[in-house]
C-alpha cells in the first residue's frame, strides 16, 4: 500500500514525488514511457544529443533572488542554484513587419525599445508594469476576465499590444486568441520582468537531478508502467491498475495526464466530465549546423517573428501556420564555454487533426514538405543557415501525444485550468499543465504545490 | 530539551531548507518572513520536519506562532521540554 501513487514522470510528476518522499511518504511515479521527462525530455540521434522541447527555461532571477518561482521552488526541493547551472540567455526579439523589439534579462531594454519604437506608449507600458508585478496569482477576482480586453485598456497602439501577446501566448496560453488575464500577468512575469536561461547540458541536467534527489529520498519510479484504470471504491480511489494488469494500491493518487485523460481512467461508471481539449498544438524543426549561429551573425537568443500586423494564435487550417513563429538558438546563452554543437530551432502552430490523420508515408513526406516551409519562413528574420545543416529532425502533434499522452498534443492543455487541483474523487488530485502552471518552471510548481495541499496534511 | 537546543534545532530545520542563506546573521526577535523572505511553503516544511525529526504535531491553526526564532521557540517549548536532544 502507497500513500500516494503519481501518474506521470514528466516535470510536475517528480516534482511532487521529491516532495513526498522528503516526508517519508511511500510513493511511487508510474510512467508509462520507457524514459522520463514527458513532454520535455531528450534523446540521441545519429549521434547527436537532442531535448524534445526546450528553448528556455522561464522566470530565470539571479542566484540569491529570495522571491519569485524559481527561489520558491529551489527551496522547497532542497536544491541550490547551482544544480541546474542556469546562463542567462544573450538577448531576444520580437520581429513584426518593419518593428522589432529587443528584451533580455533587464526589463529597462525592453522598456527603452518601447520608447524609441512606441514613444507615446512609454508610460502606458510602466502602468502595464505596475498593474501586473502587483497582480496577485491567486487572490484575485481578475484572475479571469479577458486580457485582450485589459491590456487595450491601458495601451493604445494596437501593433504593441500584438507584439507583447506574441512571445506570451507562444509559450504559455491554452486559450486561441487570448489569455486569462491572471496568465498573461503569469507570463509576462516570467519572461519579461524574470527572465530566460538555460542549463548548459539543456534539460537532461534538470531531469537527472530531479531524478536523483527523488531515488536518494527513497522514492521509488516505476517505467513502462502505462496506468490503464484508476480503481474507485466508495467514492474513493483505492489505486490503480496497470497495463500490464498489476494491481497497486494507494491512499490517495496525484495525476499528472491531463484533466479529461484523468477522468477517462477512472472506473467509477461515472459518466466523467469532460472539458474542452486544448487543441493548440506546434510543430517543431531542428537543424544541426557545422558551425556557431554566431559566425553567421546571429545572436540572438530567441526571436518571435510575425509577418504581419495581427498576430493570430488559434488552430491553423493548413498543417502549419508558418506567418508566425519562435527561432530559438541554444547556442546564444551566456555560457563559460561554447555548446559543441550549433542548432537552430523553429516552432511553429500545427494542426493535430490533420498530422494525426496521414499514413505512415505521407507522414514522412508531410514532415520533410513542411520541415522545407517552416524554415523558409523563418530564414526572412535570422541569417538563412540552410547551406550549413549537418542533420535535422522534426516533429509534429502527433510526437507530443505519443510521448505525453496529451489530448490534440495540446502542449498547454485544456484552456478551462483545474487551479484548485481537485476532482470528483476527495483522494485523486490533478497536478501538471491541467492544473494550472504552465512551462518547465511552472509544472514543477505546479507538483510541488499540489503535493503540499493535498498530499502532506495528515 | 533547553530553550538553546530548540533553538538549535530550528536553526537546523531553517539551514535545510534555504541552503544559499547566511544564517549568522539571523534576529530572533524579526519575523521569518520579513528576514528571509518565508511564504507559507516554507512554514509547511518547518512544521513538517519538526514531525518527521522530533514528531512533534503541530495544528495548521498554530502555525502563526511560528513567525520569529522567539515566538517559534516560545511555542515550542511545552512541547519539546521532554524530549532528549539526540
Ligand atoms: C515543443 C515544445 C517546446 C517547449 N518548450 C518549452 C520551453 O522552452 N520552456 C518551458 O519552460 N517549457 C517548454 N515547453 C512546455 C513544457 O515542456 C511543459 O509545460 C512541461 O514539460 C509539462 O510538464 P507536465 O509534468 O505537466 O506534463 P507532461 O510532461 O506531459 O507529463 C505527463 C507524463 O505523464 C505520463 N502519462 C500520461 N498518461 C499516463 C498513464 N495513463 N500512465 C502512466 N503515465 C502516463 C506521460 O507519459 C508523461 O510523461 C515546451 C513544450 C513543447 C511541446
Amino acid at each position: 500500500m502507497y500513500d500516494t501513487i503519481i501518474i506521470g514522470a514528466g516535470m510536475s510528476g517528480l516534482a511532487a514525488g521529491i516532495r513526498l518522499a522528503m516526508f517519508d511518504q511511500r510513493v511511487c511515479v508510474l510512467e508509462r514511457h520507457t524514459t522520463i521527462g514527458g513532454l520535455n525530455s531528450f534523446y540521441r540521434l545519429r549521434g547527436r544529443d537532442y531535448d524534445v522541447g526546450l528553448h528556455a527555461l522561464t522566470n530565470i532571477t539571479p542566484k540569491g533572488t529570495k522571491k519569485g518561482p524559481l527561489a520558491k521552488l529551489l527551496r522547497q526541493l532542497r536544491m541550490s542554484w547551482d544544480d541546474f547551472a542556469i546562463s542567462s540567455q544573450l538577448g531576444s526579439k520580437i520581429i513584426f513587419p518593419g518593428v522589432q523589439l529587443r528584451f533580455d534579462n533587464d526589463i529597462a531594454l525592453l522598456r527603452s525599445e518601447v520608447k524609441n519604437e512606441f514613444p507615446d506608449q512609454v508610460d502606458n507600458f510602466d502602468r502595464l508594469i505596475s498593474e501586473i508585478a502587483d497582480f496577485d496569482d491567486l487572490g484575485s477576482d481578475e484572475q479571469h476576465i479577458s486580457a485582450r480586453v485589459r491590456v487595450a485598456e491601458i495601451i493604445s497602439d494596437p501593433l504593441l499590444v500584438e507584439m507583447l501577446f506574441c512571445p506570451l501566448m507562444f509559450y504559455g496560453s491554452a486559450r486561441e486568441q487570448d489569455m486569462d488575464w491572471g496568465q498573461f500577468s503569469i507570463m509576462f512575469r516570467s519572461i519579461f520582468l524574470e527572465g530566460l536561461g538555460r542549463p548548459h547540458a539543456g534539460v537532461r541536467l534538470i531531469l537527472k537531478q530531479l531524478v536523483r534527489k527523488y531515488r536518494e529520498l527513497g522514492g521509488e519510479l516505476k517505467l513502462r508502467a502505462g496506468v490503464k484504470e484508476i480503481v474507485v471504491d466508495g467514492g474513493h480511489a483505492t489505486g490503480v491498475i496497470l497495463e500490464s494488469g498489476e494491481q497497486l494500491e494507494a491512499r490517495r493518487v496525484l495525476s499528472s495526464a491531463g484533466w479529461n485523460e484523468t477522468m477517462r481512467l477512472c472506473d467509477d461508471g461515472q459518466p466523467v466530465t469532460l472539458r474542452q481539449s486544448g487543441r493548440l498544438s506546434f510543430c517543431e524543426t531542428i537543424a544541426s549546423l557545422d558551425l556557431q549561429p554566431q559566425e553567421l551573425g546571429h545572436r540572438a537568443t530567441v526571436t518571435f517573428f510575425n509577418d504581419s500586423n495581427k498576430f493570430q494564435w488559434s488552430v491553423p487550417e493548413g498543417p502549419c501556420d508558418v506567418r508566425s513563429g519562435v527561432i530559438c538558438s541554444p547556442n546564444n546563452f551566456a555560457y563559460d564555454e561554447a555548446l559543441d554543437l550549433g542548432t537552430m530551432r523553429i516552432t511553429a502552430l500545427a494542426n493535430f487533426d490533420y498530422w494525426h490523420g496521414l499514413d505512415q508515408r505521407q507522414y514522412q513526406l508531410e514532415k520533410l514538405r513542411w520541415y522545407e516551409r517552416i524554415t523558409a519562413s523563418a530564414v526572412r528574420f535570422v541569417p538563412d543557415y540552410r547551406s550549413r545543416v549537418l542533420d535535422t529532425d522534426m516533429f509534429t502533434p502527433q510526437t507530443i501525444v505519443r510521448f505525453t499522452g496529451h489530448d490534440n498534443g495540446a502542449v498547454y492543455g485544456a484552456p478551462e485550468k483545474q487551479l484548485n487541483g481537485c476532482t470528483h474523487l476527495p483522494n485523486l488530485f490533478i497536478c501538471g499543465t491541467d492544473q494550472g502552471f504552465v512551462g518547465i518552471i511552472g509544472s514543477i510548481l505546479s507538483g510541488i504545490s499540489m503535493a503540499n495541499q493535498h498530499c502532506l496534511r495528515d | 530539551m533547553t530553550d538553546a537546543a530548540i533553538r538549535e534545532v530550528v536553526l537546523g530545520i531553517l539551514e535545510s531548507i534555504a541552503p544559499d542563506e547566511d544564517l549568522t546573521q539571523l534576529d530572533d526577535a524579526i519575523n521569518f518572513r520579513d528576514q528571509l523572505e518565508l511564504d507559507s511553503m516554507d512554514f509547511l516544511d518547518i512544521v513538517m520536519e519538526l514531525r518527521k525529526r522530533h514528531r512533534v504535531q503541530i495544528p495548521e491553526d498554530d502555525y502563526v506562532n511560528l513567525a520569529s526564532m522567539n515566538s517559534t521557540v516560545a511555542y515550542l517549548t511545552p512541547m519539546m521540554k521532554d524530549i532528549e536532544k539526540v
